[in-house]
């Protein structure tokens, strides 16, 4: 029994640090039609940005909670920057090109970041732990949990209830989604393609630096954290289905609960477990859980 | 003659739209048949289902008497049964010849044939003469991307004809080629298949065209067939001619 | 075209006499570029069916390992069968991964690739007590025909051999693409629907060329392994599949012997790159290919269409001799 909520806790730990990562890159790729392999990237932005600044501001001995909303405004700035950035200064010239060279384009891109990264931070580990460490632990059924895991859970809900709010009720929440189911439509429509395009890229640069910042204080910062997270975002997105928002919370969450059963049962493929999802997805549903067929007219 | 290409009872639906419903003909061999009706009437669905490009919901198909019903269509192609499409499917950066080769590679069955060059001079003289019937000798080392429209949908029916079919079908021959050539083409074309003996199906909204070439023509609406006759005797038919043709 | 038949013949005989002619450094640089070219030709020949992969790494390392392993456990340390391990190697996991690959274009494609890489990766980490984790293994100057060549020929005899196996595989690639499988190969990143419709099977199409790039990237990675007499895991991994994706895309797929080249410029610049922009070197990669693919109008695939095309193999637009 114990073991059991151990393992629901930790995935869902899990499932909401891969939630944050992906459904900005399943956002993006819905709406902009790109993978962006810089979504790392952007998700290292936050975490050094936020691991940072975060060190300094302990050491200026200030009011600890307010290092909280430090981290949720480096997250908000950090993508408030780079997301027009990029978007304006790149993606904006890739729109109609094939989708390799937009693949390309945003690897050329991530290689620029990582470098831009340690250009700016250096190549030393920054390690901003305190936030973390301040909340001190909680008892879950009998057994004590870092109290941070469980807030990463509480900043995945309310980043995914914004989401669903922003999408579900509001009128330019509807255009994003019709924009990823209906493009054609939508287009014919007159919606307004470009600022919408600014508008999610950066929404979906905004939730991966997030994602990086409240990951810092559990975590070194160092140089290349931003590949492993491409690739496991890629692959809840692709469980979840291209494009599909809804799709990539599924997906963090089988992702993240498969995981913590292995890691508890079979630590040896803890590794393994989120390929294995997608491998045993992509065989019964090639086009992902959520996404729909698309057939070629002839 | 005898019956080559049978369907029984063919429908299909994309969500709420009919593409086909209860389709039953049966086509003899050498024919030259028409499929004429208005736009969305089923008719490239009718092409779709029989090359397994789309699969039935309910429904069988029959080449020969053999049942052919949900293999892919390049399983089809290899059996007989070619098509050529109302947007022509090339392939644009090869040259014009280079698409005729491997066409005549695929027919010969040296598709996966990974050591002999695909230009044998044999092959090369049958793709000239080949692209000579059709008009298409001065394009022949060009990319297939520089044809002209009309040209590109000609080198389309010219790489299904290349693969000898038993029954040829055609997805708007003439749509895209010039009022001044469309009788040219399609005499040149009627004159080799007709020699030939290949059974012939072609999508085509241009009733004259219909009137000129075919022997019997199905009349689609709404994914049926509604009338099959001979061309005299349907276009005669004032009903026909109003409602579904659309032609005075 | 006569005169260009004896080309491939004097660029050869170039290449051998450089063996003798280079000092020991730049000849080591070139063996392991014309190993490394095996992988990138392998990239160049997916971008011919319009697929990148950014998990060639597999390959390479599966390549590697195979070597590695079979000369730590098997005691295997002749050249020809620790090559044809590597080949073998890469070949089996073509064939398994194959299978769902085959079913996937573009981005599913690049990313399911990666995806594969980084499993083994992860594999090639986790597995330490095999595969000696982080640490590698060492690999043996390898034996031909049961001599192991003494010290001051070690480099010569390596490079020599590399080049060889690099020559077999350009031939090959040279034939495939004249054939009709190669022509398939481009018909298919053309026009997927006409190809099934003139009787070919697309996924076949694409399962034999990616076998025959499995096979060559496992032989490069196994001849890179004898030759740098170390490896590590992050052979498979995804920046490493990244740099074969961007010197295929500097050499451009114009002409079997690009890849080549481009590893050559590839590996020498980098030596110096790490040693005076070690900072700065991914961002320098980085503008280089973004300017590639934003400023190449017509993109990657224009490159086949200038002067390598006239010059080698792979003419796109064919006159009959005169």
């Amino acid at each position: 029994m114990e073991t059991l909520v151990i393992i629901l806790i930790d995935g869902l730990v899990y499932a909401s640090w891969l939630f944050l990562i992906a459904v900005g890159l399943t956002l993006i790729y819905g709406v902009l039609r790109i993978l962006n392999l810089a979504h790392g990237s952007l998700y290292a932005l936050g975490a050094y940005a936020a691991a940072s600044l975060v060190i300094r501001y302990f050491d200026r001995g200030l009011w600890p909670p307010g290092s909280y909303f430090l981290m949720l405004g480096a997250a908000v700035a950090v993508g408030l920057l780079a997301g027009p950035f990029i978007e304006r200064g790149l993606l904006r010239r890739i729109y109609n090109r094939d989708p390799v060279y937009q693949l390309l384009a945003t690897y050329s891109l991530f290689l620029i970041l990582e470098d831009f990264i340690k250009l700016v931070w250096g190549v030393n580990p920054y390690f901003a732990y305190k936030p973390a460490w301040l909340l001190g632990q909680v008892w879950l059924g009998g057994i004590p949990y870092p109290a941070y895991s469980v807030l990463l859970i509480g900043v995945a809900l309310l980043a995914g209830g914004g989401l669903w709010f922003f999408i579900r009720r509001t009128r330019t929440g509807r255009l994003v989604v019709a924009m990823i189911y209906d493009p054609e439509i939508s287009m014919a429509l007159g919606v307004n393609v470009p600022r919408l395009s600014l508008l999610t890229f950066t929404l979906g640069a905004i939730l991966a630096a997030l994602g990086g910042a409240f990951t810092a204080p559990t975590l070194s910062v160092a140089p290349g954290i931003s590949v492993e997270v491409i690739v496991l975002a890629f692959a809840v997105v692709v469980i979840g289905g291209l494009g599909s928002p809804e799709g990539s919370a599924i997906g963090a969450l089988l992702v993240g609960l498969v995981r913590a059963l292995m890691v508890h049962q079979r630590p040896e493929l803890e590794l393994f477990a989120i390929y294995l999802v997608m491998a045993l997805v992509l065989l019964i549903r090639p086009q992902g859980l959520f996404a729909r067929e698309e057939v070629r007219r002839v | 003659m005898a019956v080559v290409l049978e369907t029984r009872g063919l429908t299909r639906t994309f969500g709420r739209v009919v593409a086909a419903e209860d389709v039953s003909v049966q086509i003899r061999s050498g024919e030259r048949v028409g499929l004429v009706g208005p736009n969305g009437a089923g008719k490239t669905t009718f092409l779709n289902l029989i090359t397994g490009y789309v699969r039935p919901d309910h429904g069988r198909i029959l080449f020969s008497g053999k049942d052919i019903t949900g293999l892919p269509p390049r399983v089809i192609t290899r059996m007989g049964i070619v098509r050529s499409f109302q947007i022509p499917q090339i392939y644009s950066t090869l040259s014009v010849l280079e698409n005729m080769l491997l066409a005549l590679a695929a027919r010969e069955g040296r598709g996966f044939d990974f050591w002999n060059p695909l230009r044998r001079s044999r092959a090369i003289e049958e793709a000239m003469e080949l692209l000579a019937s059709f008009g298409l000798t001065e394009y022949a080392y060009r990319p297939a991307a520089e044809l002209p429209e009309g040209g590109r949908k000609l080198l389309d029916i010219a790489l299904a004809f290349a693969l000898r079919p038993i029954v040829l079908l055609m997805d708007e021959p003439t749509s895209g080629v010039s009022t001044k050539d469309k009788f040219v083409v399609m005499d040149t074309l009627m004159e080799v298949l007709q020699r030939t003996g290949v059974t012939t199906l072609f999508v085509e909204h241009d009733m004259d065209v219909v009137y000129r070439y075919a022997e019997r023509v199905l009349v689609f609406q709404n994914g049926r067939v509604v009338a099959d006759g001979d061309p005299q005797t349907l276009f005669a038919d004032v009903t026909v001619r109003r409602a579904v043709i659309g032609w005075e | 075209m006569k005169s260009l038949r004896i080309l491939p013949w004097i660029l050869a005989g170039v290449l051998i006499g450089l063996g003798w002619l280079l000092p020991g450094w730049s000849r080591f640089l070139l063996t392991l570029a014309l190993a490394r070219g095996l992988v990138v030709l392998g990239v160049a020949l997916l971008m011919q069916a319009g697929l990148v992969s950014f998990g060639q790494g597999l390959f390479f390392a599966a390549g590697a390992y195979a070597v590695g392993f079979a000369m730590k456990y098997g005691g295997v340390r002749d050249a020809f069968l620790a090559t044809a391990l590597g080949a073998l190697a890469g070949l089996g996991i073509a064939a398994l991964t194959g299978l769902l690959l085959a079913r996937y274009r573009g981005i599913f494609f690049a990313m399911l690739t990666l995806a594969f890489s980084m499993i083994l990766y992860g594999i090639l980490l986790k597995a330490y007590t095999i595969t000696g984790g982080t640490d590698g293994l060492r690999i043996a100057p390898p034996a031909f025909l049961g001599h192991v060549l003494p010290e001051e020929h070690a480099g010569i005899g390596q490079y020599l051999y590399t080049l060889a196996c690099a020559g077999v595989f350009l031939y090959l690639v040279f034939r495939y693409l004249e054939s009709p499988l190669g022509y398939a190969v481009r018909a298919v990143r053309d026009n997927e629907v006409r190809v099934e419709y003139l009787g070919l099977s697309v996924s076949r199409v694409l399962y034999l060329t990616y076998l025959l790039v499995g096979v060559m990237s496992g032989v490069g990675g196994a001849l890179s392994a004898l030759s740098i007499g170390h490896i590590v895991p992050e052979l498979a991994y995804w920046t490493t599949s990244g740099e074969f994706v961007f010197v295929a895309l500097l050499g451009g797929t114009g002409s079997v012997f690009a890849p080549f080249i481009g590893s050559a410029l590839f590996e020498f610049i980098r030596t110096y790159a790490y040693k005076y922009a070690p900072y700065t070197w991914q961002m320098l990669l980085g503008f280089i290919m973004l300017a590639i693919v934003l400023f190449m109008p017509g993109g990657i695939w224009s490159l086949s269409t200038s002067i390598p095309r006239r010059v080698f193999g792979w003419r796109w637009f064919w006159k009959p001799e005169a």
